[in-house]
């Protein structure tokens, strides 16, 4: 990778997120806004792993769920929210290369890939659900059952402890923090590691044979995605101010895996905006009571798998592109089929 | 004595659960390697269609063990022509559709039936072992379960149909050589595991209240065991549900319902870990 290809994609990332940034609060209140930012970043971490690493994660939400409850808890342990915020990144990303390495070095894949990871957020939702007692608490905190935990601090502005980020202030910060998920997403996949993991999806077997250890590099993929769910729980976890165990919940692992296919898999941008473009439908869905939302969902769902296989970015982009060429003399033709192979391989 | 009596049943009891739960799947997945995701709804939707007839006037029995399989099977067919069989071979994608399926079922239940539990009241009475009481309901389900398997069984091995239906789910491509329409064998495999479904369904509905969102109750636990089961329909389903249906009562029975079903998540996934593709990849080869 060259330093130019780096300045263009950074700067294509700024004027991106700033143009969100400011667009964004205009078509939905601010904190709709920041709901949706969160689902966006959530979408991003299963689109890295399912989209480039080929490992369908039928959980995603253990980690989402698990962030927001390390974060919830970790704050009113420990003094400093910001403490809170990087466990929240790091346990789910440790227990996501645990589980992964538990899987990937006992070659479980496909079907039985789902079954495990559907299992681990079952049985957090079932033990998280189940800790009403008030014997069921980490340190000064009550783990609260089906109620949740309520009532913990939120992030504050370093060094001015008073000063709680929110409302604007929260939707400005997820946002940032989005963009650098993403553009880290993008340079990874531009790195050693980030095209081992492309090539596990191609061809795993023959990534082997060249002398890889597959195993090693799926864990790492998962633990690297676990820990993006997790900062996207620790945001939601702030700006609800309470976190439940419908985190774990079935409903919420279907909604992730339908923002990506529908947003389209394969990019980074794609689960993104059908993360963003649903979730608003969900929002909007949900001021009226005369057709159910998840039957909305399910027959999105159908509709998208059925006729629309690659998801709404990557067909978007080749009608475009077709569109373009279409209109462009046989020399730039050929100047766009070379570009787009640069960019395939991007 | 009595006690021993009483805890075979329940054990034996919650056996039959799983079996009549995921023997709808497992003869999809089974035959098809299709996953059925929305199994649950299926289920669901045989309890609602059996509520729904018993309230209009017809006999139980009849709602439970013919009409739900019908209704159901036939929704099942609808399915598969319309969503289904555009995906074979593509198991994510159809798992994908499925689980569409699962949540528009689950958005329709909720417009139709509205967002209560609905229930019919347990048809049979109770039984004294000694000191105990168990339920004759759950004699019954034990007999359901046992007869299905035995169903299953002979129509896989004994009859013309189960010939043809085991050969195309071992080479699909030989059998449409041999003369033989594997999309219509496809399509009455399917519509058999949803009418199975069905029946499962219908005759669960007496133990627990229905609601739109029961089906998410059963999907897990049908999943789980016709995955950990592997390949075989009936080997697998009545390994795998007798091993994890054993291992959740016991720990019911010493902790908490909870403490079951978090003891049966943790054994599929131990047993996973073990046994990649299940038991019956492992043990049992080439069994039905």
């Amino acid at each position: 990778m060259n330093s130019r290809v780096l300045v263009t994609e950074a700067g294509q990332v700024v004027a991106g997120t700033v143009a969100c940034a400011l667009v964004l609060p205009f078509i939905v209140d601010v904190h709709t806004a920041t709901l949706l930012t969160v689902y966006a970043m959530l979408a991003l971490s299963l689109g890295f792993i399912w989209g480039f690493g080929g490992i369908l994660c039928f959980g995603q939400a253990a980690f989402y769920g698990l962030g927001a409850y390390t974060y919830a808890l970790a704050a009113i342990n420990f003094d400093g929210a910001w403490v809170a915020f990087g466990l929240a990144i790091l346990v789910p990303a440790a227990f996501a290369g645990l589980l992964g390495a538990l899987m990937f070095y006992g070659r479980l894949s496909d079907v039985y890939l789902a079954v495990v990871t559907l299992v681990v957020t079952l049985i957090l939702f079932k033990f998280f659900n189940s800790t009403a007692g008030p014997s069921y608490r980490i340190g000064e905190a009550r783990l609260g059952g089906f109620n949740g935990i309520p009532g913990f601090p939120t992030l504050t502005v370093p060094g001015s402890p008073d000063t709680y980020i929110y409302g604007a202030g929260l939707f400005y910060f997820a946002i940032a923090l989005l963009a650098l998920v993403y553009l880290g997403l993008r340079l990874t996949l531009l790195s050693p590691f980030g095209r081992i993991v492309v090539s596990l999806r191609e061809n795993e077997e023959r990534t082997e044979l060249l002398g890889y250890d597959v195993r090693f590099y799926k864990s790492a993929a998962f633990a690297v995605s676990g820990g993006i769910a997790g900062l996207a729980g620790c945001l939601f976890a702030n700006w609800a101010e309470i976190v439940t165990p419908g985190l774990f919940s079935l409903g919420q692992s279907a909604e992730i895996i339908i923002w990506v296919i529908v947003g389209g898999l394969g990019t980074l941008i794609g689960p993104m905006i059908g993360a963003a473009l649903l979730g608003y439908l969900k929002f909007a869905l949900g001021h009226q009571s005369v057709v159910d939302n998840s039957f909305i969902m399910g027959v999105l769902l159908i509709v998208v798998v059925l006729f629309l296989q690659e998801g709404l970015v990557p067909t978007v982009t080749r009608f475009a592109k077709a569109g373009l060429r279409r209109s462009s003399s046989k020399k730039s033709r050929r100047q766009s089929r070379r570009k787009r192979i640069v960019s395939d391989v991007r | 004595m009595d006690f021993a009596v009483v805890v075979t049943v329940e054990i034996l009891h919650s056996i039959a659960v799983l079996v009549l739960i995921s023997s709808g799947l497992a003869v999809i997945f089974g035959m098809m390697r299709v996953i059925n995701l929305a199994h649950g709804e299926f289920l669901t939707l045989g309890g609602y269609v059996a509520i729904l007839g018993h309230r209009n006037g017809l006999n139980l029995y009849f709602c439970m063990l013919v009409l739900a399989p019908v209704v159901v099977g036939l929704w099942g067919l609808i399915v598969e022509r319309l969503v289904v069989r555009w995906l074979y071979g593509r198991l994510i994608n159809t798992m994908l559709a499925t689980w569409g399926l699962s949540l528009a079922m689950t958005g329709a239940f909720s417009m139709i039936f509205g967002n209560t539990m609905t229930g019919i009241p347990n048809p049979l009475g109770g039984l004294t072992v000694g000191d105990y009481q168990i339920s004759g309901y759950s004699l019954f389900l034990i007999a359901a379960a046992a007869l299905v398997m035995a169903v299953i069984t002979i129509v896989l091995k004994a009859t013309r149909a189960g010939l043809i239906a085991r050969g195309a789910m071992q080479r699909p491509d030989m059998a449409q050589a041999f003369g033989l329409n594997i999309s219509h064998v496809y399509m009455t495999t399917f519509a058999a595991g949803a009418a199975l479904s069905g029946l499962a369904g219908a005759l669960l509905a007496p133990l627990v209240g229905l609601g739109p969102g029961s089906g998410a109750n059963y999907i897990a636990k049908a999943f789980i065991t016709v995955i950990s089961g592997g390949a075989s329909v009936v080997t697998g389903t009545i390994v795998s549900a007798g091993l994890f249906g054993s291992i959740s009562q016991v720990f019911t029975l010493v902790t908490s319902s909870v403490g079951g079903e978090i003891a049966l998540l943790v054994a599929a996934v131990v047993l996973l870990r073990l046994m990649p593709i299940g038991i019956t990849g492992r043990f049992f080869k080439g069994w039905t």
